[in-house]
């Protein structure tokens, strides 16, 4: 196998991060451990706001451990435990004072799966607003559902059709109606596990384009298998390695100059 | 013999597997790949063809012979029937009798010196102490009728007499007509053992040189099974539409004997279907099954009442909050719950729960009767609890964890989750887990007969002692009552319970399918 590989061109939309752009997050010696296997070690980093993180390395590498601990979703596994801290907004998140139910308002996130309710479309995009006493009537809400599907850019496609089950739309469909739902409730950062590894490559493409305009407005994080995607749509990327994050850097400085070697095998493919 | 004939065609089948099985093998010539099925299939067409010749053939033609030689047996009374001529004023006297205790009783009247009247009369009271007294006994054509008593009851001594068993009476007719069932009987065994058993064998060679290298026999097997497996169904199927259409016969025979009215069943306020028991006969008046639908109703209803909220809640605790060490224990426990006889519960309700009950209400100023519906109601709600927690902790659990992790991932608490996303996801399997708790309930009878009582009370107060419509059939069953009395308001009950519970079954499947949430 050749190094030339196309992960080295598409670094259009991408590449550097807005350097006035404020840090979001931040993960200070982050270890995780599942009973006695250790998923995450010292891991350290900084999340911009407005800006795409995107989390690459191979299977099993940890980033959606790591992910997952940016709104405690470990939490709900009983075997995990956790230890160093992660801040947002300079706030350690992993503090007794914090409710991660709290947390999660503010850090939403969309997975792998698409998993709507099975819910009115509505019904879906409500959730979240409902739970959290968002608005006080409906009128309020409507206008929050509308503008959320509007923003996953799904609107035009399901305004008439708001009371039919979420389960019925298609897949893409079905992932940006996820999108809708966790953008509804507001949050400031927005965590997606694989979010377009179940889709067809045009509902990838949307996908895709959302996170973009959604970066206007949200710290978005992305764990992602495709290298192209990561090259495309982020502007800072970190690999992750065995529970190491081995190198984190603007997208385009990782894909094309490397420093780490293990970086630069895993983008040409060498492994993993 | 037959016994033998059919161990002998079990010997066969097995035999032919391992002939046909080996007979395939060889005509492969070493290479089982250009046989069409392998080997053993081969030998399997063998076996089951053999098999299922034979012992349909034994089933079939043992049935329809036995039948011939009983009907065999009656011709040869054709002229004894003179015998038991009865006079003419013994047939004036039986003019108008209804059932076979009153033929008797109308034959007293008549002068007992004519022994053939005494005879008459001493056929027709065996022939009561077998169908019972209130038999039906027709007026019309009377001496056919007496003739036809007779007959069977002479057949029925010869076959008794053969067997080995106790007859009624032992005379030369009986022991004549014993010795010729016996040679009969005899050789229809060996016949009908030797044909099968010749079957199964032609069938059996037939099979066996039909194994050759092209013969499909993997698809013919295959379909033989098909057909066995079909059959098995059907039996299941047909043994159930029995047992509605005999339900339904016997039901509409019921109320034809109440001259069809039908509402004084599904209206009436009093049920006493034996008042009149002496008399032979059950009044329209006594029939009316309101009390013991409204004990039935009111005894699921506090039972469901315990059983839907502790189960439900149970299932939750055990499903999405309990750690799997608990869960691992508590589980088990639930369902050794399930395990324990109704009886038990019948009991412990009886001795244990409605005392406490009475105690209690005496207490607080309440008049409770020692057997109470709320007694009942509530241990029968206990013994639920496990099939509602368990049905509904298997659907809960089914689940995906995808949807607790959206709702989780928005923010939602544990209840929140629970209540806005996983139970009504789960409705749908929670409500059959209610129903079939509910069909339980309904059919339940130990518990009821021990701790509600037998008296039917149509009352609002759950604090009176009630019953239902399955004790009331057990008290028609098994009381002292002749069956043909008791049967007919037996069956009765039976069918139109079934009827309510098929409704609240079909009712609540409807509303499952209108409200459900498809999770996939």
């Amino acid at each position: 196998m050749s190094d030339q590989v196309e992960t080295t061109t598409p670094v259009a939309s991408g590449g550097g991060a807005d350097p006035n752009a404020a840090v979001k997050m931040v993960g200070k010696g982050v270890n995780v451990y599942y009973g006695d296997a250790h998923a995450i070690k010292d891991v350290s980093i900084d999340i911009l706001d407005k800006t795409v993180t995107a989390f690459i390395g191979p299977s099993g590498c940890g980033k959606s451990t790591f992910l997952r601990c940016l709104n405690r979703m470990n939490d709900t596994i009983d075997v995990a435990r956790i230890t160093g801290t992660i801040e947002l907004d300079g706030q350690n998140i992993y503090d007794k004072n914090i409710d991660p139910v709290q947390l999660r308002a503010r850090v939403g996130m969309v997975f792998q799966k698409p998993n709507p309710f099975p819910k009115s479309i509505y019904d879906n995009v409500a959730y979240g607003p409902r739970i959290h006493g968002l608005v006080a009537n409906k009128a309020d809400l409507d206008v929050i559902v509308e503008s959320s599907l509007r923003r996953a850019a799904m609107w035009d496609e399901v305004k008439d059709r708001l009371d039919q089950p979420g389960t019925g739309l298609s897949g893409g469909q079905q992932q940006r109606l996820c999108i809708a739902r966790a953008i509804a409730t507001a949050p400031e950062v927005l965590l997606m596990d694989e979010p377009a590894s179940a889709l067809d490559p045009i509902a990838t493409a949307k996908i895709e384009e959302l996170i973009d305009e959604l970066r206007e407005n949200y710290s978005i994080v992305i764990v992602t298998h495709s290298m192209q995607q990561a090259a495309r749509v982020s502007q800072k990327t970190a690999f992750f390695h065995l529970g190491i994050l081995v190198e984190y850097d603007d997208t385009s400085k990782i894909f094309t100059n490397p420093t780490d070697q293990r970086t630069q095998d895993y983008i040409t493919g060498r492994f993993g | 013999m037959i016994g033998a004939a059919a161990l002998a065609i079990v010997v066969l089948s097995v035999a032919i597997y391992v002939f046909g099985r080996s007979r395939a093998i060889s005509s492969a010539k070493g290479s089982l790949k250009n046989l069409h099925s392998r080997p053993s299939y081969h030998g399997l067409f063998c076996a089951l063809w053999t098999f299922l010749v034979g012992i349909v053939l034994i089933l079939v033609l043992g049935v329809l012979s036995r039948q011939y030689i009983e009907s065999e047996l009656g011709g040869r009374l054709d002229g004894y029937v003179a015998e038991s001529q009865l006079p003419d004023d013994g047939l004036a006297a039986l003019e108008g009798v209804g059932n076979l205790d009153d033929a008797i009783a109308a034959l007293e009247g008549v002068p007992a010196d004519e022994a053939t009247l005494a005879f008459t009369r001493a056929e027709i009271e065996r022939f009561r102490d077998i169908r019972g007294g209130s038999a039906r006994f027709e007026t019309t054509n009377l001496q056919a009728q007496l003739e036809d008593i007779q007959r069977r009851l002479i057949i029925g001594d010869s076959i008794a007499i053969a067997e080995g068993r106790v007859p009624s009476r032992i005379d030369r007719l009986r022991l004549n007509l014993a010795q010729e069932f016996r040679e009969q009987e005899q050789l229809r065994q060996y016949a009908i053992g030797g044909l099968a058993l010749a079957a199964a064998l032609l069938t059996a060679l037939i099979t066996f040189f039909r194994v050759s290298l092209p013969f499909r026999a993997r698809n013919r097997s295959e379909r033989l099974i098909r057909f066995t497996l079909f059959i098995c169904a059907a039996v299941a199927i047909f043994t159930t539409l029995g047992i509605v259409l005999s339900l339904i016969g016997e039901t509409l025979i019921f109320f034809d004997k109440m001259d069809w009215r039908v509402s004084d069943f599904f209206f009436g306020t009093n049920w006493s279907p034996l008042s009149n028991q002496r008399e032979g006969f059950i009044s329209p008046e006594d029939i009316g099954w309101l009390p013991l639908l409204a004990g039935t109703f009111m005894i699921t209803f506090i039972a469901m009442l315990v059983a839907v909220p502790i189960g439900l809640m149970a299932a939750i605790y055990l499903s999405d909050y309990a750690s799997p060490r608990v869960r691992a224990f508590a589980k088990p426990m639930l369902e050794i719950l399930a395990g324990i006889p109704t009886v038990v519960y019948g009991f412990f309700a009886a001795i244990f729960v409605a005392p406490l009950i009475r105690d209690l209400g005496q207490s607080i100023g309440l008049d409770v009767s020692s057997q109470s519906a709320l007694a009942a109601g509530i241990v029968m709600g206990i013994m639920i609890i496990p099939f509602i927690s368990s049905l509904s902790d298997d659907v809960i659990n089914a689940v995906p964890q995808s949807l607790r992790d959206g709702s989780y991932g928005l923010g939602a608490t544990k209840a929140e989750t629970i209540r806005t996303v996983i139970l009504p996801a789960a409705l749908p399997g929670i409500i059959s887990a209610v129903i079939l708790g509910v069909s339980r309930a309904v059919g339940e009878t130990m518990i009821v007969v021990m701790a509600a009582g037998q008296g039917p009370n149509l009352t609002w107060n759950p604090l009176e002692t009630v019953t239902t419509v399955t004790v009331q059939i057990v008290m028609l069953i098994i009381g002292d009552t002749e069956a043909e009395l008791s049967a007919g308001p037996a069956f009765t009950l039976g069918f139109a319970l079934f009827v309510v519970t098929l409704t609240l079954n079909f009712i609540a499947l409807r509303i499952v399918r209108k409200y459900r949430e498809l999770y996939d």
